[in-house]
């Protein structure tokens, strides 16, 4: 099982977490002003790498917070985690290590 | 209100508690719950309209008397009143006094969750066969809750002494994590 650091209570087991798509995705302030195409890729189109992704995740069966993480696609392995609101870290270098 | 609660029939009426020297099970006492959500502002006043400090530590239980807040969230407390508790009546209007207009929300759940007592010296063993957590006391010490699972259900877990865990589960969910528990039980039941 893998244990997720969440940035409230710690280090805990997956099952307790529930995931929340890709972070980082601003909603338009003015949504009427924007075409289909924009509106379309604002809702549908994602980053998809192979290799780091800065992910939502909430906590669902904890303190019930979504916060952000880093993982990697390719090993499932988190790299980091932080609280929402907070810039994504340059994980680049843990991922390495 | 508190007729209410004291005269209603709890979720583990029927149950015959479970007594042996490596486990013991019981429903617990009748209690009042709420959920109080509140930002640092307000979180002082209410503890002290409550008579039981907020514990801002992670996953920690502050208890005074027969009145207990458990931290669930950054702003989440659950307090528990072990009844009868006048309490259970005049707290929402003594939050609102102590506030002083700072937001808050406080929520009666008394008739939403429930719960059981589970204690003996293999109460986190038994726990373990459907909860991920280490239960370790270094890891789980006494004083510490959280919310987790047990098998499906989704359950608050309060250690409150080495042996002794305070669990407590929506009603609904009650009769499932009593049978699951029964049943994780019978290898120590001999
Ligand atoms: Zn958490």
């Amino acid at each position: 099982m893998l244990i997720i650091d969440c940035p409230y209570c710690g280090k805990r087991p997956e099952i307790e977490f529930s995931y929340g798509g890709e972070a980082h995705i601003a909603r338009p302030l003015d949504p009427a002003a924007l075409n289909d195409e924009e509106w379309a890729a604002f809702l549908y189109a994602r980053t998809n790498p192979k290799g780091l992704h800065a992910e939502r995740w909430r906590h669902a069966r904890g303190c019930g917070r979504f916060f952000n993480a880093v993982r990697d696609t390719v090993s499932d392995f988190f790299v980091t985690t932080y609280k929402t609101g907070e810039a994504r870290p340059d994980a680049t270098k843990k991922a390495s290590a | 209100m508190v007729d209410l609660i004291s005269a209603r029939r709890l979720p583990l009426a029927d149950v015959p508690p479970l007594a042996a020297t490596a486990l013991s099970m019981a429903p617990l006492l009748p209690q009042a719950r709420f959920v109080l959500r509140a930002r640092p502002a307000a979180q002082a006043a209410i503890g002290q309209a409550l008579g039981v400090a907020l514990p801002t530590l992670v996953c920690r239980a502050n208890v005074a008397g027969n009145r207990a807040a458990l931290w669930l969230g950054p702003d989440e407390w659950l307090v528990l009143l072990l009844l009868p508790d006048g309490g259970a009546e005049t707290l929402p209007a003594a939050f609102a006094v102590a506030a002083e207009g700072a937001p808050y929300s406080l929520v009666d759940i008394s008739h939403r969750q429930s719960g059981l007592s589970l204690s003996g010296p293999q109460a986190a063993t038994v726990l373990n066969t459907g909860c991920a957590l280490d239960l370790d006391l270094a890891a789980f010490p006494v004083g510490m809750c959280t919310r987790t699972l047990l098998g499906k259900a989704d359950i608050t877990l309060w250690r409150t002494s080495e042996t002794t865990f305070h669990i407590e589960a929506w009603r609904s969910f009650l009769p499932y994590v009593w049978q699951f528990l029964q049943e994780a039980a019978r290898e120590f039941l001999v």
